[in-house]
């Protein structure tokens, strides 16, 4: 049992009357990728949401690193290892690229509380290092990402929570608005995290990438989980059986 | 040569050729407005900048230099407080009130008893509050500052009222403070120290007599916070946060800035330099009246907006209110060179604000995204 990094049992997420999420029990093992599939809306991201600390949970609880954990916030669940790229990116369009890494985790040449001068030079720096691993191509750091096209950003979404990545790492669609070289990349920023051995939570509507990329497929239909499926065992059809109900009315354990 | 591989995976980027700061173009209008007005005081036979008369000894106009400097430097002083909380994404309606309060309540602690050998005829308190050390009275408006602008933080933060209502409650209650403390008698006759603060020749002093500014101390305090938080802004974690904050709250959140904390921070910080402008003000002119400030929060926010600081929050620069506020003074002074009536000056005053603002919404619309 202890090579379990996250569990969940019973989570459920009522938005006012929508059920977004009802009764869902994941299990994730130490240094193991699973993919989230599922229809739009099957609640994929508000699972994402109440492991983050983003949002608090209706009912169940959450198992991460051992012990049972209620974060308050997504900063609590970053400094617990949590690392996330969330589907809606947590980006500051006016900031820079190296801004935007660093963002709520500066680096700093002296500390005087707000007031701490930051080191731009090495974030800077850092920050060319991280991207050079997702291949994106930015024509300037420096200008506010603002100006950047789709893909760009969210490389650098990606750049950030690679570049942080410790004791676990959730991805929201993180390729859905790339291009074909930028999703190669990505997908090989995965393979690099699977070698690292962190374990990752991969939501993607791709199934050929998801069959290409993790160990298990959990799929979710309005609200809950309805199959675990070790990649060995199934396809694309399967899985797709399982996303639109043809397999799988009753809910399975993740 | 010009074309270099700067950008990341192969993109063309030539760093040589970095598009204009939109401080350049405020700089260009400051001085294309300050050639407007002297052409039009040329066809008076007049001269705006410079001195046309003979028995005086000095090339510029001083007597407007002086005026034009003085209003930038206290409404200025302001508007670096009101720059710092609409970058943040809010909105300080407060700042001429609490300017007003802070004079009232200031000048009361730096009272001197003996005027012209008669005891102080606008006396608030006892003796006990005479001839204090004039550091008293500064930090007493600082601390009236801080509280208004901690309130109003408090507010915009930890209720969710929009900034625009939580200020503008403490602009009608501040206000009324300032009524009450002397129950709208002016406090008056500071001491002589008190006085020196923005009459006197701070520059000389801490050059020691190498730089010398008789009576324009406001300036140098106005020049000396610019420059303090253009620095802040730029390379501290809280211009960071800041900025952050203001181009997008949620993400600010997620990366876990303490959002609220922080408003608080630059509201109070805000209110502060509002302060600082009252003390400056009160000394200025020997006297604190209850009208004080009326209508500064506004000129501030113009200053702000002519320096391209953006209604919605998280763009612009201490450098380009500091540029706003040059514009917007010299437009002041200029129309009272050609002898416009104060009712055409306030009307195009409104007329400037709203054009500024327009002109910020149509940049944004530039850069609307797909
Ligand atoms: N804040 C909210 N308030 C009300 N309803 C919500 C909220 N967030 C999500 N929902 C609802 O919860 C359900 C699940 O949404 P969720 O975002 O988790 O879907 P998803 O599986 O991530 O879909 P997609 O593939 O489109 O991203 C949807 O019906 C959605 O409308
Ligand atoms: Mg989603």
């Amino acid at each position: 049992m202890t090579d379990i990094v996250l569990e969940t049992r019973g989570l459920t997420k009522y938005y006012g009357g929508v059920q977004a999420l009802e009764d869902a029990n994941f299990i994730l093992r130490a240094g193991e990728h699973v993919a989230v599939v599922g229809d739009n809306g099957a609640g994929k991201s508000t699972f994402v949401r109440q492991i983050t600390g983003v949002e608090q949970r209706t009912a169940g609880q959450i198992f991460f690193d051992g012990r049972e954990t209620n974060h308050a916030g997504p900063l609590e669940a970053r400094e617990a290892g949590i690392e996330t790229v969330f589907q809606t990116l947590a980006l500051a369009d006016d900031l820079d690229v190296p801004s935007n890494l660093f963002l709520g985790r500066e680096l700093f040449k002296f500390r005087l509380g707000p007031f701490s001068w930051l080191d731009r030079k090495t974030m800077r720096e850092r920050t060319l290092e991280a991207l050079k691993t997702t291949a994106v191509k930015i024509p300037n750091v420096d200008n506010p990402i603002r100006n950047m096209s789709g893909g760009q950003r969210q490389c650098v979404a990606i750049a950030r929570t690679a570049a942080f990545a410790s004791k676990l790492v959730i991805m929201d669609e993180p390729t859905a608005a790339l291009g074909v070289q930028e999703t190669a990349q990505v997908e090989n920023i995965i393979r690099g995290l699977k070698e690292r051995g962190v374990p990752l939570v991969l939501v993607s509507h791709n199934l050929r990438q998801v069959i290409d990329l993790v160990d298990r497929i959990v799929v979710f239909r309005r609200g809950r989980i309805v199959a675990s499926l070790n990649k060995g065992e199934t396809d694309g059809n399967d899985i797709v059986s399982y996303i639109t109900g043809v397999k799988g009315s009753e809910p399975a354990h993740g | 040569m010009s074309q270099t591989n700067h950008g990341l995976g192969g993109l063309k980027y030539d760093p040589t050729k970095k598009s204009r700061a939109s401080e350049w173009n405020v700089l260009a209008a400051l001085v294309l407005i300050i050639l407007v007005f002297e052409g039009l005081n040329r066809l008076n036979g007049t001269s705006f900048l410079f001195n046309m008369r003979d028995n005086v000894d000095t090339l510029f106009n001083q007597q407007r230099l002086d005026i034009i400097i003085l209003q930038v430097s206290i409404t200025g002083i302001i508007a670096l407080g009101v720059t710092q909380v609409i970058i943040l994404g809010g909105i300080d309606l407060s700042a001429g009130s609490v300017v007003g309060a802070t004079a009232m309540i200031t000048m009361s602690f730096a009272q001197t008893a003996l005027v012209n050998g008669a005891p102080n005829p606008k006396a608030v308190f006892g003796d006990w509050a005479m001839d204090l050390p004039v550091i008293v009275p500064i930090a007493v408006g600082l601390v009236c500052g801080t509280i208004a602008g901690m309130i109003n933080g408090l507010l915009v933060a930890y209720t969710k009222i929009p900034p625009f209502i939580a200020t503008l409650g403490m602009m009608v209650s501040a206000r009324g403070v300032a009524r009450w403390w002397s129950n709208g008698q002016p406090v008056s006759f500071p001491t002589e120290s008190y006085g020196e603060l923005a009459n006197g020749d701070v520059l000389g002093k801490l050059t020691f007599g190498l730089f010398s500014w008789d009576g324009q101390n406001p300036a140098v305090v106005f020049v000396a916070l610019a420059v303090l938080f253009h620095l802040i802004m730029i390379y501290t974690l809280y211009g960071k946060r800041s900025y952050a904050i203001g181009s997008n709250e949620a993400a600010a959140r997620m990366s876990g800035i303490n959002v609220d904390r922080h408003k608080v921070l630059v509201y109070t910080i805000a209110g502060m330099l509002a302060a600082a402008a009252s003390v400056l003000l009160t000394s200025k002119n020997l006297t604190a009246q209850a009208g004080m400030g009326v209508m500064y929060e506004l000129d501030a926010i113009a200053m702000a907006v002519i320096g391209g600081i953006s209604l919605s929050g998280g763009r612009g620069s201490i450098v380009g209110t500091v540029l706003g506020a040059g514009i917007f003074s010299v437009i002041i002074s200029g129309f009272t060179s050609i002898q416009l009536d104060a009712y055409y000056q306030e009307m195009v005053k409104g007329a400037i604000i709203v054009g500024a603002v327009v002109l910020d919404q149509w940049r944004q619309k530039g850069r609307v995204r797909g």
